[in-house]
């Protein structure tokens, strides 16, 4: 059955779209259907990190006014063929999404893929709850740094009231992905370590992605970092996370710190249950 | 650099915990709709309102969100004594006639 997930933030700037980008070519690397969707009507930006800025023709708005089939809007990767993006439009503005547009759209993506990862526009305003609505569970993009934190406190209090699982009654399944991180600073005290992230805002733990340079080159190239550079920290922490997200039960691995690697020892943390 | 400094600089992210486990633990309550503090802070003044004409531009309100203990400190400045005291017995006794 297909899931919907959705990678979310509250806070602008912590890696909610290199994320999608990232677990998107992940899941699909390890052979699954998946399809990445831009919420971010006005600011897209998804098409860029995934390299496909020129080939967008229709876009979301598109569909959910009914101008084009969803097949015309849909972008297939040119690494990975059981990889597809669905583009924001640049043009226009959030309120061009209407509830039953994006019920519609998500309902004929169920359909297609095996996943929809729904990458969130920052704030919490109708963008972001409109790509949370439906989903069936959520990646709650954090970095150790105290703004950040409280937005995704913020954000999680929305999944428990705002979308269509917790009017249901439904318990919806929230997973931390701590980005940026910098051990060394976390060890020298000048960071949250991921025990105070973790404790404050109890959420399992998907992955920690750590800051890495990679990452920026992957997204100067137009290529999901997983694509990039395979065998960076920061692209096996994503194919293990988007392997958590299948379920798998493998240990969080403490990415080693840039650029002197001391620290790339395992900890024995507790995974997603 | 003196060394007091360099140990402080280092000290700064369990001050970070800190200070956001105090400030989720009230913006979680607010959510919740049981804002005590900000509750405690409209009925306070409601009820000067009724006895004192207020300016709300004479009225200074504090608050620290804290843990354990939060402080609502409001500051209401009374035109005049006389005037103020005969206007609070005033309005009970209108009270009273009706």
């Amino acid at each position: 059955m297909a899931q919907v997930v959705v990678v979310t933030s509250g806070k602008g700037g912590v890696g909610k779209t290199t994320s999608t980008a990232a677990l998107g070519a992940a899941l699909a690397q390890g052979g699954e259907n998946v399809v990445v969707v831009d919420f971010d009507v006005g600011l897209r930006n998804l098409d860029l990190v995934m390299g496909a800025e020129r080939r967008v023709v229709f876009d979301l708005v598109n569909v959910v006014q009914g101008d084009a089939k969803l097949a015309q809007a849909l972008i297939r990767d040119k690494r990975l063929e059981n990889l597809s993006l669905l583009p924001a439009s640049q043009t226009r503005d959030k309120d061009a999404l209407t509830p039953e547009g994006v019920e519609r759209i998500v309902s004929e993506l169920r359909e297609k893929f095996d996943w929809i990862l729904c990458d969130s526009p920052a704030g919490i305003e109708r963008g972001a709850t409109m790509a949370m609505r439906h989903a069936d569970m959520a990646v709650v993009v954090t970095n150790a740094e105290v703004s950040s934190v409280r937005d995704s406190d913020r954000i999680i209090g929305l999944l428990d009231s705002k979308t269509l699982r917790a009017e249901q009654g439904l318990r919806m399944p929230k997973h931390l992905l701590l980005t940026r991180y910098d051990l060394a600073r976390a060890a020298r005290g000048e960071m949250l370590k991921v025990e105070d992230v973790l404790e404050i805002l109890s959420i399992p733990l998907l992955g920690i992605i750590p800051e890495s340079q990679d990452v920026l080159r992957a997204s100067n190239l137009g290529a999901p970092v997983t694509l990039a550079s395979p065998a960076s920290a920061p692209a096996r922490a994503y194919a293990e996370a988007a392997k958590r997200l299948k379920g798998e039960q493998i240990q969080v691995t403490m990415p080693a710190a840039e650029p002197r690697g001391l620290f790339g020892k395992l900890f024995g943390r507790r995974a997603v249950a | 650099m003196n060394l007091l400094a360099l140990f402080r600089k280092r000290d700064s992210a369990p001050v970070a915990r800190e200070r956001l486990q105090v400030l989720l633990a009230h913006e979680r309550a607010v959510v919740g709709g049981s804002d005590l503090i900000a509750i405690l802070q409209e009925e306070i003044l409601a009820v000067i309102a009724k006895h004192i004409a207020v300016d709300r531009d004479k009225v200074q309100i504090k608050l620290d969100r804290g843990d354990p203990v939060s402080t609502l400190e409001i500051d209401v400045e009374v035109p005049s004594l006389v005037r103020a005291a005969s206007t609070a017995r005033r309005v009970p006794e209108a009270a009273a006639r009706r």
